[in-house]
């Protein structure tokens, strides 16, 4: 495997979507090339710094708003059935 | 192999008191007729009039609804707009939903346009879903630099998160959502290639290209050389 190949199976490693024998090819790759063993786990380390960021917080009075606007959409919806 | 999410179909947490609609003037709660954790049988229920079932499946995923349209948006007041439209659109054509997917999968598709119409508004000329321009991945080798074990403790909290948030938003649209979908949200390649209306081909080549394009705009803040 070169590495071109790495970089296009690169979505499917880290999702641990590759065949067993593709997955042994590309490690073996990965065990004797550093550029792509730092792409790899950059590119790993990126999905992982997006998953652990801090969740947008719901504010509260934009919770209220939309809470209000669906009791007034089931209120109207009450009264046409 | 990277887990993000955690299933939305996951446990349900019955509120502490009886289900009710929460406004700030009409605290009376509303009976449901719903007593187990099924997303299937609180649609089927709203479908029927249940309105306390809907406000069920509102309280279930809000958060998440608002998180996604801040992400796409980039602004508080158009994912409020999208979240409330969202939630509105999902109930007033709730008796279109076949159940052919799952109800949340359907409600982000909702969400999704109303969000990239927001965009559109924006810059009517640079939102576009169709399918991108071959890309260059030759040039993910011009900008190799090791980040060391947690480069994200370089910086606090509020600046990690502006750091995140700017380069999400330099992101062209196409490829943000499908990152923000698989990679943020968790939802799968074939329920992602359902909601954009897109092939599971196609949400695979935009997450690669996705992921490699913020690995490089990370680079310059997260790599060893870099001192703060």
């Amino acid at each position: 495997m070169n590495c071109k190949k790495v970089i296009l199976e690169l979505t499917s490693y880290l999702d641990g979507a590759l065949d067993s024998s593709v997955r042994l090819e590309l490690e073996q790759h990965l065990s004797q090339c550093t550029d792509c063993r730092m792409v790899v786990d950059t590119t790993r380390k990126t999905i992982q710094i997006f998953c652990n960021s801090e969740p947008v917080p719901l504010p509260e009075d934009v919770r209220k708003r939309l809470h209000t606007a669906l009791l007034d959409r089931f209120r109207r919806n009450a009264k046409t059935i | 192999m990277i887990f993000c999410q955690s299933s939305v179909a996951g446990r349900y947490r019955p509120p502490l008191g009886a289900l009710r609609i929460v406004t700030a003037t009409d605290p009376k709660p509303l009976p449901s007729t719903i007593v187990r954790d099924d997303e299937a049988q609180l649609v089927s229920a709203a479908k029927a009039g249940d309105a306390a079932a809907f406000e069920e499946l509102v309280n279930r995923y809000e958060r998440k609804i608002f998180r996604l349209g801040m992400n796409i948006t980039q602004n508080r007041e158009d994912a409020e707009d999208v979240m409330q439209e969202a939630f509105l659109k999902s109930y007033t054509n709730l008796d279109r939903f076949q159940g052919d997917s799952r109800f949340y999968t359907w409600l982000v598709r909702i969400a999704v346009n109303e969000a990239l119409m927001k965009l559109r508004k924006r810059r009517p000329n640079q939102v576009s879903l169709d399918e991108p321009l071959p890309g260059d991945d030759d040039s993910v080798f011009r900008e190799i630099e090791d980040w060391g074990p947690s480069p994200e403790k370089k910086f606090a909290q509020t600046e990690l998160n502006e750091i995140l948030n700017s380069v999400i938003g330099e992101l062209d649209p196409i490829f943000r959502v499908v990152f923000l979908l698989r990679d943020v949200e968790g939802i799968s390649t074939e329920e992602t290639a359902q909601i954009l209306d897109i092939s599971e081909a196609a949400v695979k080549s935009r997450l690669l290209r996705a992921r490699l394009k913020l690995r490089q705009k990370l680079n310059k803040y997260f790599r060893r050389s870099e001192s703060k």
